[in-house]
């Protein structure tokens, strides 16, 4: 293989496994920003996938699925906020709940389901003239998915909502000081329930992009703790979603290259490599936390409470 | 004259013990009801389901020695994340501190040559150093460099379980075990002795008892046991009150990684005999004691009960597993419920609902 060609599948491979990573970690970033962290995020994509899944199976359009998988992650992050938001639970074990909650039922559910092969799944395109453009057409334009493409053109979107635009203020002020913007007349409440719900149904749709996208096929916690390395871009990005597309194709791209060791190391080792540096870049990101707290919400998993604090 | 009927909402100072019994007991209450929905939708009688768990934990003597055996990783576990959980360091990583601890356990069995009876002796204190060692990490990444310590003792967990892959594929694959991935069998001397006829290996049992016990004095009486519990509460008052948030923070994954290693090597020494597979080794304790020392309120003696109560859930499932043909995942079903119904009730444990009838 030429060092061209290696180079032109190592990108291309890692927009396609840095897409669910993107679409969670955009979510989580938003539930954050409103100072709610969910650590629900494995259960909420697992579902999604599941959920996706089954609905193609049975009626035969992916797209469908992704649109229930959507629907599925969105309705599941309620929990979380209710728990959290309205009866002022510990976020982090309510976001673990959710977890086991997810992990439990599409394992309950989805046993009837393993293995079986999905006929109809998100078809790959090729945009046959910008395919053409030297290495970046093979890249972007050559056997990606739409949902690729969704989650590139979230990322600014996302961006401009939250730091150009009166949303955006709202969100964040509610996630740095939400007595403050409570007494502007924001209803905090609900702002958080939005961006949890923003969070869930991204997450749905990571989760039903690995099942009828990326591998069409469904296996219990075929997620593999995707949803926890989300967790760790999440802080990685400083809460920004440029930084957070920056850090998911990066993760993809580590990700990817380690299997290029496969001749030379086991592949249990291979297997672990991604949880190692889910670590190793938070490591590095730890300078500029620890120094400034950059972007981390200061009332980041602090329940709200008028005339408290 | 008018009769109104109303309720009024009071913030309660300190909920009381009978408070908190019945609020927790509500909690399990309603978390098995909306379970047994799933069951129904599953396509499986609910009440034939608790039935079935019910017997096939409580109902025989081999169910009950099944309910304790398997509470027995959870009251060790448990009890090391009550430690934790108190000091507010989130330690999701027990899963991942009982596999290392096994590990170091087996290698000690298969290698070290020790005479027998001090064979299981070093067995302990490894696993112990071993999980103690892999709780460490994150609780070193966390006070240096900020490290969110869910994330980091996540993710130690599916190093730890590819790691004891890697072992039982490759260099501790035995030679005797004809082709599976396991490792050879301990030799007899490393070998836990077991309650006739069961599955209990008591030297365990007694061990989680006593440091159930030991922790319990430890957290209410000691200055150490006082320090975990202001920096949990308070830690800006831990500040100024001169404790050490390093030290404290190594403390307490010290012992709750410890106590994970400890209730590896019971599981590998007790039931298994050999290193083999990581999901075959837990079947997640170290995730289900998580819920275990959150529902004993972070009380170490309280997991005692607690624990048992997840032995039943554990015996029950597998009992359902095999009778009505549930897949074992189930037991995350009533784990996320259960923990989810539990932090959701304690709203009723801050305030008081009092219903007046006023004229």
């Amino acid at each position: 293989m030429g060092w061209e060609t290696w180079i032109i599948t190592t990108f291309s491979r890692s927009l396609a496994y840095g897409t669910p990573l993107l679409l969670g970690t955009l979510g989580e970033i938003y539930a954050e920003r409103s100072g709610v962290l969910n650590l629900g995020v494995e259960g909420m994509m697992i579902m999604g996938a599941y959920s996706a899944f089954t609905t193609a199976y049975i009626i035969g359009n992916p797209w469908l699925g992704i649109l229930v998988a959507a629907v599925v992650g969105g309705a599941f992050s309620l929990i979380h906020a209710f728990a959290s938001v309205t009866l002022k639970a510990n976020q982090v074990v309510s976001g673990l709940s959710l977890t086991m909650l997810g992990l439990g039922l599409s394992g309950m559910f989805g046993r009837g389901w393993e293995g079986k092969p999905l006929p109809v799944s998100i078809p790959k395109i090729t945009v046959s003239g910008l395919s053409k453009i030297p290495f970046l057409g093979p890249i972007l334009f050559e056997g990606q998915n739409l949902i690729v493409y969704l989650a590139i053109i979230l990322v600014p979107l996302l961006w401009y909502i939250l730091y150009r635009t009166r949303i955006g203020i709202t969100i964040r002020s509610v996630g740095e000081s939400p007595a403050t913007a409570d007494s502007l007349g924001i209803n905090v409440d609900r702002v958080r329930y939005v961006c949890v719900f923003i969070g869930g149904v991204l997450a749905g749709v990571a989760g039903g992009y690995l099942s009828v996208a990326y591998r069409p096929a469904w296996t219990e916690g075929m997620t593999a703790g995707i949803g926890w390395i989300v967790i760790a871009l999440t802080i990685f990005a400083f809460w920004n979603p440029a930084y957070g597309m920056l850090g998911a194709y990066l993760f993809a791209a580590l990700y990817h290259l380690s299997y290029r060791l496969q001749p030379w190391v086991s592949p249990e080792f291979l297997k672990a490599m991604p949880y190692a540096f889910a670590i190793l870049v938070l490591i590095f990101v730890s300078r500029g936390t620890l120094q400034k707290r950059m972007g981390a919400p200061a009332a980041l998993s602090l329940p709200y409470t008028r005339g408290e604090d | 004259m008018k009769r109104r009927v109303g309720f009024k909402v009071e913030r309660r100072p300190v909920a009381s013990g009978r408070v908190v019994f019945f609020v927790s007991l509500l909690a399990i209450l309603a978390a098995l009801v909306v379970a047994g929905i799933f069951f129904r939708i599953y396509g499986v009688s609910p009440i034939r389901a608790y039935q079935l768990i019910l017997s096939g934990s409580l109902g025989s003597r081999f169910g009950l020695a099944e309910t304790v055996r398997r509470a027995i990783p959870l009251l060790l576990c448990g009890v090391g994340l009550t430690i934790a959980f108190r000091a507010l360091f989130w330690n999701i990583g027990a899963e991942g501190q009982l596999l290392i601890g096994a590990v170091a356990a087996a290698g000690v069995a298969l290698f070290s040559g020790l005479p027998g009876p001090l064979l299981l002796p070093a067995m302990f204190i490894c696993g112990f150093i071993g999980g103690a060692a892999w709780g460490l990490i994150p609780a070193i990444l966390k006070v240096m460099l900020g490290l969110n310590d869910v994330i980091t003792t996540l993710m130690m967990n599916y190093i730890a379980i590819y790691f004891v892959e890697w072992l039982i594929h490759g260099p501790w694959k035995g030679p005797t075990a004809r082709g599976f991935a396991y490792s050879d069998t301990f030799p007899r001397a490393a070998w836990l002795p077991t309650l006739f006829g069961t599955r209990i290996h008591w030297p365990t049992l007694v061990l989680g008892l006593v440091l159930a016990v030991v922790m319990y004095i430890f957290v209410t009486r000691t200055r150490s046991g006082f320090e975990i519990r202001v920096i949990g509460e308070n830690p800006d008052a831990a500040r100024f009150a001169g404790i050490s948030q390093l030290k404290t923070t190594l403390l307490v994954m010290f012992i709750s990684g410890g106590f994970a290693g400890l209730a590896g090597v019971g599981e590998i020494a007790g039931i298994h005999m050999r290193l083999l597979g990581p999901t075959n080794i837990s079947m997640g304790y170290g995730y289900t004691a998580i819920i275990v020392a959150w529902l004993a309120r972070r009380n170490p003696l309280a997991v005692i009960v607690t624990s048992l109560l997840f032995g039943v859930i554990m015996a029950g499932g597998d009992v359902i597993k095999v009778s009505l043909g549930l897949p074992f995942q189930l037991i995350n079903v009533f784990n996320g419920l259960i923990l989810f119904f539990l932090i959701g009730s304690e709203i009723l444990l801050r305030y008081k609902i009092s219903f007046l009838l006023r004229r």
